[in-house]
């Protein structure tokens, strides 16, 4: 019998680099079909870093896009259990591909009479507009990559930021491939 | 505005529906005139759709809001309603009826506690992949989430715990949702499906018709099952076979589920391939079978780890590298390529990397290989044979385990299973408890047919036993249904007994009483150092619990007599239990302790061979020394 310590050790599932990870999964347009993803991936121990439900194009129906922060083998399990609910029709780890990722944040910011013109400026400078002027506020919208918003928001947080709401992302793939067709055929 | 009544929101359409949904749930009969023609309801859409998927049994227990069924189950005289003692007896009669028969389970319960009590049986069936269809009833649907009298969100509850679930609240939809449940149940990786239905639509008449097979395929878009292996790999498998050395197939409760039998020994005999099983994978083959190499994992044969320890491939087939089965998955067969073969595609990588995964259904995969393969003459794996033969002999005769009598005098847990076994040919379907008891079952039962050996593997649940062989017998009439159980498992569902005389159903029980936590207690000796706590477990004079209950007992204390009251409690026409005073410290070995691996298995506990206070573990000893159960084990001190 080949004693353990000689062995040479089986590796574990997975390299344990953990990156973030976007998934896109077609759903049923069904009442609790969220709450059924929420609950797998609390009870499967998978981090959603953000999620975002809507409509598509088929009243039948949701596109949900999930980030998730691990590793490939990790993910590729969360995919496979999203995958095994009745009431998901397709799932895919877009991470890699091809694809145009937006998200849309509404950033209330602190303002002067002095200042207003400069956070209008900011904010424009970065693809932002401002879809609200107050007296002692500015309500900035930012679309964009994550990673635009991220840097918007680092610079309006200089004049104080007194409300942040983000969607997370949204993905499509560039081209002419649709992940909608593909659940149709 | 002025108030009407206490009302909240009165005059809206909601409060009216609420009111009307009050109303409802305090009137008991649906039907007014029993005599001539009535309307068809909700409740009997349903009995005629479980009828329709070939259910002719359903365990169950009443409550308010599931009345109306019980209104009607008279009209549908085909469908046999078992009153069970509690839910959890009845979820778990379900899942013996279908681990012994292969046929989907039928369970129901009320709503609120009714419910909840099934939770325990739906989550054993969840982990051990068994195909059952749970139907609850729930309050109206205008008082869903008003904290109605006995409601509670059971589908939320059952949700992380099937295989799918469904609040039904229409009675219209009760024919599409049950045929659905039905598919989902018993296809792919089987599994639970909870239906919970509302009073109202139970209630309800409706016309809908019951769906074609077609129509449920149409309306489930996003479950296909893949039944067929992916080509491609199939011939990487077949490759890795014709180089392999070593191999060994490795099989689990997805040989079982899927019928692959035939197709596993076919392949086994033609590639000249020995076999190691799985808990649930016992019965898969014939355990008398030349290539049938023993039961593996923390309990099982050290030969069999020994075996997988030393193959150049493992062909994993139906099964999931539970933890209980790798150990650390590090030192796990270190040599070895790993072939996986599953239904689930989740379970490819989850606990181990697979070399080679093919998801597909085991029958279809097996049946695809076979042609693929060479045909091996057992002469060229005559020194793997004769090396196999060596292991398996040093450790059946080893003296810390194997039948005969664990020390002079004292009746040992391996021994009786071993002779109800024997008592029964062999082809008793067998249902352990957990614990001890259930790793003496799988190591003793000498198991040759499939589906004869029923056990929580996956939930662990403990007072499995007397329901799920009582759903055994009634599922397979055929076969006698041995029910071997704990004194604490036993303890747990005990109530069934009511059942299964009222019931006439002939569960013969073997109850192996070592007033502990036996499993509890041998954790307590090896793991925690001694330190023993909660394991003393004192019981009822059993023989007058059973005369209470008008159940025929025994009880035995003497190796010699165990024969004699198997057979006559085989010889009973109907439930019959024998009380078997078993050595109180008797550990199962060997054991493999949390963390280590297969390669580290103990197979006894304590150096001092002589001295150790804990027989099982020395040699057999001064029949008079007394075994008072009041010390801590040897080594442990």
């Amino acid at each position: 019998m080949t004693p353990s310590s000689q062995a040479p050790a089986r590796s574990l599932p997975g390299s344990g680099e953990a990156r973030r990870h976007l998934i896109v999964a077609i759903v049923n347009n069904r009442p609790g079909v969220l709450n059924r993803v929420a609950s797998l991936m609390r009870a499967r121990n998978f981090n959603i870093e953000s999620l975002a439900v809507s409509a598509t194009d088929d009243p039948g129906t949701s596109r949900m896009t999930l980030t998730i922060l691990g590793d490939e083998v990790h993910v590729e399990q969360a995919a496979k259990q999203l995958y095994k609910l009745i009431d998901v029709l397709k799932v895919q780890d877009v991470t890699d591909d091809s694809i145009v990722e937006h998200e849309l944040a509404l950033i209330k910011v602190r303002a002067t009479k002095r200042n207003r013109p400069e956070i209008v400026s900011v904010a424009e400078m970065h693809h932002g507009r401002v879809v609200d002027l107050g007296d002692d506020a500015v309500v900035v919208e930012a679309i964009g990559e994550p990673g635009e918003v991220d840097r918007l928001v680092e610079l309006l947080r200089e004049f104080g930021i007194k409300e942040l709401v983000r969607t997370g992302s949204v993905v499509m793939s560039r081209g002419s491939g649709s992940i909608e067709e593909q659940v149709k055929r | 505005m002025t108030q009407i009544g206490h009302v909240p929101g009165a005059g809206t359409a909601a409060a009216a529906e609420s009111e009307r949904a009050r109303k409802e749930m305090l009137r008991d009969a649906r039907i007014d005139s029993r005599d001539g023609a009535r309307p068809r309801i909700g409740a009997d859409a349903l009995c005629e759709a479980l009828l329709r998927q070939g259910s002719d049994v359903m365990w169950g227990y009443p409550g308010g809001v599931i009345l109306p069924l019980y209104d009607v189950l008279a009209d549908h005289p085909k469908l046999r309603h078992i009153l069970v003692r509690h839910e959890q007896g009845a979820a778990h009669a379900a899942d013996g009826y279908a681990r012994a028969s292969g046929r989907v389970g039928v369970c129901l319960g009320t709503s609120g506690p009714g419910a909840t009590n099934l939770v325990t049986g739906i989550g054993t069936a969840m982990l051990d992949s068994v195909p059952m269809v749970v139907i609850t009833g729930n309050v109206p649907g205008a008082l869903l989430g008003k904290d109605a009298f006995q409601e509670i969100d059971i589908t939320g509850i059952t949700l992380p715990m099937t295989k799918h679930n469904y609040l039904v609240r229409s009675a219209d939809e009760i024919p599409a949702v049950v045929a659905e449940a039905f598919h989902i149940a018993r296809s792919g990786r089987p599994g639970p499906v909870h239906v919970d239905i509302t009073k109202d639509a139970l209630m309800g008449q409706t016309s809908a018709p019951h769906p074609s097979d077609e129509e449920v395929l149409a309306g489930l878009p996003g479950y296909r099952p893949k039944m067929e292996g992916h080509p491609r790999q199939l011939k990487s498998v077949a490759e890795a076979i014709t180089a392999a050395e070593r191999p060994m197939l490795l099989v689990g409760h997805g040989i079982l589920i899927s019928h692959a039998e035939t197709e596993l020994l076919a392949l086994a005999r033609k590639a000249q391939i020995p076999v190691a099983w799985t808990l649930l994978g016992i019965g898969a083959i014939d355990e008398r079978d030349p290539l049938a190499y023993g039961y593996m994992g923390m309990h099982g044969w050290k030969h069999a780890n020994r075996a997988i320890q030393s193959a150049d491939l493992i062909l994993a087939v139906g099964m999931r590298f539970d933890d209980r089965v790798t150990g650390n998955v590090r030192t796990f067969a270190p040599k070895a390529r790993i072939v996986h073969v599953d239904i689930d595609p989740a379970e490819i990588g989850k606990n181990v990397v697979a070399d080679i995964p093919v998801v597909g259904d085991a029958k279809s995969v097996l049946g695809a290989l076979l042609p693929l393969i060479d045909t091996v003459d057992a002469s060229r794996r005559a020194a793997l044979f004769a090396e196999l033969a060596t292991w398996r002999a040093e450790s059946v005769e080893s003296p810390w385990h194997g039948s005969g009598g664990w020390r002079d005098g004292v009746l040992s847990a391996d021994f009786v299973v071993d002779r109800i076994a024997a008592g029964c040919d062999h082809d008793a379907n067998l249902t352990a408890d957990v614990g001890q008891n259930q790793m003496w079952v799988a190591r003793y039962g000498g198991f040759r047919r499939t589906n004869s050996h029923l056990s929580s593997g996956g939930l662990g649940t403990m007072g499995f036993a007397l329901p799920a062989a009582m759903g055994a017998a009634v599922a397979v009439p055929e076969k006698r249904s041995w029910a071997i159980a704990g004194d604490g498992g036993f303890q747990m569902t005990l109530q069934e007994l009511a059942t299964i005389v009222q019931e006439k159903i002939p569960v013969k029980i073997a109850l192996l009483d070592n007033k502990k936590l036996g499993m509890i207690r041998q954790w307590q000796e090896i793991v925690y150092a001694g330190n023993y706590h909660s394991e003393q477990l004192n019981g009822p004079d059993y023989l007058k619990l059973c005369e209470a209950y008008g159940v025929p007992a025994w009880k035995v204390s003497k190796p010699e007599e165990v024969d004699a009251a198997v057979a006559s409690a085989n010889a009973v026409d109907g439930p019959a239990m024998i009380w078997f005073e078993i050595a109180e410290r008797q550990n199962v070995y060997p054991m493999m302790p949390a963390g280590k691996g297969l390669s580290d298995l103990i197979d006894k506990w304590g150096d001092d061979g002589e001295d150790v206070t804990d027989g099982a573990s020395g040699p057999r000893r001064d029949p008079a020394d007394p075994a008072d159960g009041s010390g801590s084990g040897g080594a442990a001190r």
